[in-house]
């Protein structure tokens, strides 16, 4: 249903806007501006994007424990048990990212709570579930400036 | 009077798609517009909000391969290093982490970009000759399944407050 979008706005779109979104009371309409489509184009397209799973949300990211707690952590998962032990930590609230890698620690997920006591109390229920140990990796130092992340689509002038 | 906790439990699960996504957000807090608005510019001037806008999916968009670079540096180079790797635009974290020994003796972590391994691979060798790193211990773990990526939810509302409890 929605319109087809040029590559190049498509470009625009998702790699000029992962910071500096407008704080103006109409956000997308000075957005679709810039991009030259209507606010109604635009909030579909967005929409349609989303549902795809290209974009995950429009929205903040937080500085990591600034806002509650939040922790990297790592299990050595035995293969033939990987993905049962995979679904039990995805299904968890407070699990976001959830990754199998190449080490024999080879599930790494972040966990996010409101408060140390509780992230604590999370990784504990999941080593009673699991009958795993659970590595946790809290930040202690962030030394990068999160400027979003540098899009090269085909057909973008900068690549 | 904006109450910032009510505003973060919103906040943290994007913007809503409609005309003035501000305006929204305050009527579901009981705020106005305008303060929403002021109060996100201070969040993002106290570095609380480290980015507002668009958040993509990489895998989605044909950046497949994540490598997550580990290192064990000497304490007295580790804030060297980690500005110095964090500062490549393919890099999109550098964090110091505690070493667990003897299971885990890495205390940087950097996560590198790329469409495939050989790209992510080039990037690497590329900080390790620009940072002067050659003589650092390091290992690289590529992602090979995503099970979930999805924002942070830091506060959860009522009904989902019990799980794993």
């Amino acid at each position: 249903m929605h319109p087809v979008h040029s590559q190049q706005q498509l470009y625009r779109l998702l790699n000029d806007f992962q910071h500096d979104f407008p704080l103006s009371p109409t956000p997308y309409a000075d957005m679709a501006a810039k991009l030259g489509m209507s606010e109604t184009e635009l909030l579909e397209w967005l929409k349609a994007l989303q549902d795809e799973g290209s974009i995950s949300r429009i929205g903040a990211v937080f500085r990591p424990n600034r806002i509650g707690a939040s922790t990297l952590a790592a299990m050595a998962v035995p293969e033939t048990r990987l993905q049962t032990v995979a679904d039990l930590i995805s299904s968890y609230p407070s699990v976001n990212h959830n990754y199998k890698r190449e080490h024999h620690f080879n599930l790494w997920f972040v966990v996010t709570a409101e408060n140390e006591t509780r992230l604590e109390s999370i990784l504990r229920d999941m080593e009673q579930r699991s009958g795993l140990r659970v590595l946790s990796l809290p930040m202690e130092k962030d030394y990068h400036i999160d400027l979003g992340f540098p899009l090269q689509l085909a057909g973008n002038p900068h690549a | 009077m904006l109450d910032e906790r009510q505003l973060l439990t919103v906040l943290q699960h994007g913007l809503p798609l409609v005309s003035r996504p501000y305006a929204t957000i305050a009527e579901q807090i009981g705020s106005t517009e305008q303060e929403v608005i002021d109060h996100i510019a201070q969040m993002q001037q106290r570095g609380d909000i480290k980015r507002f806008g668009v958040v993509v999916r990489h895998r989605k968009l044909g950046y497949q391969s994540n490598g997550m670079v580990v290192w064990d540096i000497p304490d007295d180079r580790v804030d060297e290093l980690g500005v110095c790797f964090g500062k490549f635009e393919f890099v999109n974290l550098s964090y110091r982490r505690p070493r667990r020994l003897p299971d885990w003796p890495y205390n940087l972590f950097c996560m590198i970009h790329g469409h495939d391994r050989e790209d992510v691979m080039r990037n690497l060798a590329q900080m390790i000759d620009s940072c002067q790193a050659g003589n650092i211990p390091h290992a690289i773990l590529f992602s090979t399944e995503c099970y979930k990526q999805r924002g942070a939810v830091y506060i959860h509302d009522q009904t989902a407050a019990g799980h794993g409890a």
